[in-house]
C-alpha cells in the first residue's frame, strides 16, 4: 500500500503571553493510499491544529510531516500553496464557498490557481465533479439559492476537482440535520471505495464506526488507533431514516 | 501565475458582487465628480468676476502730450502740438499688446436742439473708442471707416444728453443737434452706465468723429491724447513699453532726453484685480484640497471595508491553493477596474453636472483640465492604494487566521 501521510513525532506549540500551550505531543503515524481515516477528540485535544499541519495551512515546531512523499516541514509558504492546490482537498464544516457564485464556478476555483490547467478543461472538470457529488441539474444554480447539504456537495465536488491525493474534511457535517448528515457520509464512503484517501476530523464518536481506520486525540497525544474491522454503511442507515417534509 | 487567469477570477469576483462594486465605484465617481464641478463653478466665478473687474477698465492706457520746457517755462499739456495722426496710427498698426486705440480730441460747448440747450464736451474719437471704455451702443449705429475720412457731422449721445435735449421723451435717433453751430446728427444712443466711483455722470457724453472734431471744431492738425487698451490687463506694461517705444521713436527722443508725453494705466483697477484673483486662486485651492480629502477618506473607508469583509474569501482561496501574490495581484486588479471605471466615470458626470449647473441657474462655470486630472489621479489612486492595503494585510495572514475571520 502506498503512503500518502507519515507523520513522524510531531510537535505543536502555541505561545500566549508567557505560557506556552503544546497542542500536539510527539505524535507519530502513517496512512496508506484509500485510507478512510476518522480523526476524533473532544475540543482541546488537538485535532484542529493536526487538521491544519495536515493540510499545510500551519507548520509544526518539531517533527516532521510527509506527504505524497515530499516533506512540507523546509516549505516555504508559496510551495505549501502549491502542495494544497495539487494534493489536498479540503472540506469545510461551513463549505465556504463563494457567495453569489455558481456552484460550476465555485468548483472551478482551484483549477484557477493552476496554469497547468486550460480553460477548456477546467469547465470540464469541474463539470464532472459535479457529477460525481449527484448536482448534475444544479452546476448554474448560486450558493446561496442551496441548501447545506447541497452546498456542503459542491464543496466536496470542489475538494475532488484537482484529483488529490489527500481529502481532508473538518467537521464536514456539522452543520447539517441527521438525514444530511448520512447522506454526506454516504458520499465520503462511496468515495473511499472508489480508492480515495479521506481523513475526517469531528468530535462525533458516532461517526467512527463508517470509516475504515479511528484515530483518537486526547490532549495533543494519540490515545487509540484502530483499524475498523466492520465498516456500517452509512446508505443502511439513511434508509431508515424519516423523510422530513416540511 | 498566469495575470491573464487572475484577471478571470477579478473580474468574475466583481461581476458576482455587482452590488458591492457598484458602491465601492460611487465613492470614487461621487469624489471624482464633485472636484470638478467644485472647481468648475468656482473658476467661472473667479473668470466672472475678473471679467467684471476688467470691464471697469483696468486694461486702459492714456496717452497724452507731457508738458515741456519752452524757453525756461513748463507749458500746460494742453497746448503742446506734438501729438500727431501718425502717433496714432503707428499704434494702431504696430504693435502687439493693444487691442483698441483711439485718437482723443475734445472741446466743451452748448447743445442745443429746439428749445433746448445743454452744456457738455464733445470727443472726438474712432469706434474703438467705445471697447476701450467699455461703452455699449443701446439703440443705433457706431462711426464707419467713411465717417471718419469724411469727416461726417454724426455723433452717438449718452443717456444724460438724451434726457436735457429730448426731454418729452421723443426718439432721439436721427435728430439733428447743434454744437457751436454745427449740427450733428445722432446716429447712436449709449446705454446708461450711471456715475462712476468719483461721482462723474458716466453718461453726459457726445462722441463724434475724431477727424469731425479736429478739422470742423478745433482746426488742429495734432491730437490731444491717445486712449488704448491692452490685450488683457496682463500684458498692460508690456503694451506701455511698446507705445513709449513707438513715441520715442516717433518723436526722435534718445534715452537720455525727456520724454515729451506721458502714459498712465490703471494700476490701482489692475491692482485690486490682481488681489481678487489671487484670493480666489487660494479658495479654489482650498476647496480643491478640502474635496479631495474628503473624496479620498470617502474612498479609503469604503475600499478599507469592502476589502476587510472578504478576509474568509482571501483565507478560502489560500486555503485551495492561491498563493499570496495571487490575491495581491486580484484585489489590485479589482481596485484599478473600479478605480479607473469610477473615474472616468466621475469625468463624465462631473462635466455633465457643471454643465447643468451653467444651463438652470446660469452660473459662469469652467471647467479645467487640472481639476481633472487631479481629481482623477488622486482618487483613482487613493482606490488603488487602499484597495491594495488591506488585501496585502489579508495576504500576508495565516490561511487559518483569515478563514477564522469574523
Amino acid at each position: 500500500m502506498k503512503e500518502i501521510i507519515r507523520v513522524e513525532h510531531l510537535c505543536r506549540n502555541f505561545t500566549v503571553g508567557n505560557e506556552t500551550i503544546h497542542a500536539l505531543r510527539d505524535v507519530s503515524f502513517t496512512i496508506g493510499e484509500g485510507e478512510f481515516v476518522t480523526i476524533m477528540g473532544t475540543s482541546g485535544s488537538g485535532k484542529s491544529t493536526l487538521l491544519n499541519i495536515l493540510g499545510c495551512l500551519d507548520t509544526p515546531t518539531s517533527g516532521d510531516y510527509m506527504i505524497d512523499g515530499t516533506s512540507v516541514k523546509k516549505m516555504g509558504k508559496n510551495d505549501r500553496a502549491t502542495v494544497r492546490n495539487r494534493k489536498i482537498g479540503f472540506v469545510f464544516q461551513n463549505y465556504n464557498l463563494l457567495p453569489k457564485t455558481t456552484a460550476i464556478e465555485n468548483v472551478e476555483l482551484p483549477l484557477f490557481y493552476n496554469t497547468a490547467v486550460s480553460s477548456k478543461e477546467r469547465r470540464r472538470r469541474a463539470s464532472e465533479a459535479l457529477d460525481a457529488v449527484g448536482l448534475s441539474d444544479r452546476k448554474m444554480h448560486k450558493s446561496n439559492q442551496m441548501s447545506g447539504g447541497q452546498q456542503q456537495r459542491v464543496a466536496i465536488a470542489r475538494a475532488l476537482v484537482n484529483d488529490p491525493v489527500l481529502i481532508l474534511a473538518d467537521e464536514a457535517t456539522g452543520n447539517l440535520d441527521t438525514r444530511t448528515s448520512f447522506s454526506i457520509l454516504m458520499l465520503f464512503q462511496e468515495l473511499h471505495r472508489r480508492g480515495r484517501t479521506i481523513i475526517f476530523v469531528t468530535h462525533n464518536p458516532e461517526l467512527s464506526s463508517f470509516s475504515s481506520r479511528n484515530i483518537v486525540l486526547r490532549d495533543g497525544k494519540i490515545i487509540s488507533d484502530k483499524i475498523n474491522p466492520e465498516i456500517k454503511s452509512a446508505e443502511e442507515i439513511y434508509k431508515t431514516l424519516p423523510v422530513i417534509n416540511d | 501565475m498566469k495575470i491573464g487567469n487572475l484577471f478571470k477570477i477579478a473580474l468574475k469576483a466583481l461581476n458576482n458582487n455587482k452590488m458591492r462594486c457598484f458602491l465601492t465605484m460611487l465613492g470614487i465617481i461621487i469624489g471624482v465628480a464633485s472636484v470638478i464641478t467644485m472647481l468648475a463653478i468656482g473658476q467661472g466665478s473667479k473668470d466672472s468676476i475678473r471679467k467684471q473687474i476688467s470691464e471697469m477698465g483696468s486694461n486702459m492706457i492714456m496717452i497724452f502730450p507731457g508738458n515741456m520746457e519752452r524757453g525756461g517755462v513748463r507749458q500746460s499739456s494742453d497746448d503742446m502740438q506734438t501729438m500727431k495722426p501718425a502717433d496714432y496710427e503707428s499704434i494702431r498698426d504696430e504693435t502687439k499688446y493693444v487691442a483698441a486705440v483711439s485718437p482723443m480730441g475734445s472741446s466743451s460747448g452748448q447743445f442745443i436742439c429746439g428749445a433746448n440747450n445743454y452744456p457738455s464736451k464733445i470727443e472726438g474719437v474712432n469706434s474703438d473708442y467705445l471697447e476701450i471704455r467699455q461703452l455699449k451702443i443701446d439703440n443705433g449705429n457706431t462711426f464707419t471707416e467713411q465717417d471718419i475720412k469724411r469727416a461726417s457731422k454724426v455723433c452717438i449721445v449718452g443717456q444724460t444728453i438724451v434726457d436735457n435735449l429730448f426731454p418729452n421723451g421723443e426718439d432721439p435717433m436721427g435728430k439733428v443737434i447743434r454744437f457751436n453751430s454745427i449740427p450733428f446728427t445722432i446716429i447712436g444712443v449709449l446705454e446708461s452706465k450711471g456715475y462712476n466711483s468719483m461721482g462723474q455722470d458716466q453718461d453726459d457724453i457726445v462722441l463724434a468723429p475724431y477727424t469731425t472734431v479736429m478739422k470742423r471744431i478745433l482746426a488742429i492738425d495734432y491730437i490731444q491724447g491717445i486712449f488704448a487698451s491692452a490685450l488683457t490687463e496682463g500684458v498692460t506694461d508690456e503694451a506701455i513699453d511698446e507705445i513709449t517705444q513707438l513715441l520715442d521713436r516717433n518723436h526722435n527722443i534718445k534715452d537720455t532726453d525727456e520724454e515729451d508725453f506721458n502714459i498712465r494705466s490703471q494700476q490701482e483697477l489692475s491692482e485690486m484685480l490682481n488681489s481678487t484673483t489671487e484670493m480666489m486662486t487660494l479658495l479654489l485651492a482650498c476647496v480643491a484640497g478640502i474635496s479631495l480629502l474628503v473624496g479620498g477618506i470617502g474612498i479609503m473607508n469604503i475600499m478599507l471595508v469592502s476589502v476587510t469583509e472578504r478576509t474568509r474569501e482571501i483565507g478560502l482561496r489560500m486555503s485551495i491553493g492561491a498563493k499570496g501574490k495571487d490575491i495581491l495581484t486580484q484585489f489590485i486588479i479589482e481596485a484599478i477596474i473600479i478605480s479607473v471605471t469610477g473615474g472616468i466615470i466621475g469625468v463624465v458626470i462631473g462635466g455633465v453636472s457643471s454643465f447643468l449647473v451653467k444651463f438652470l441657474f446660469n452660473w459662469p462655470v469652467s471647467i479645467q483640465i487640472y481639476s481633472v486630472v487631479l481629481s482623477f489621479v488622486v482618487c483613482t489612486a487613493t482606490g488603488v492604494f487602499f484597495g491594495w492595503y488591506p488585501a496585502k494585510k489579508a495576504a500576508n495572514l495565516d490561511p487559518i487566521e483569515a478563514l477564522r475571520y469574523e
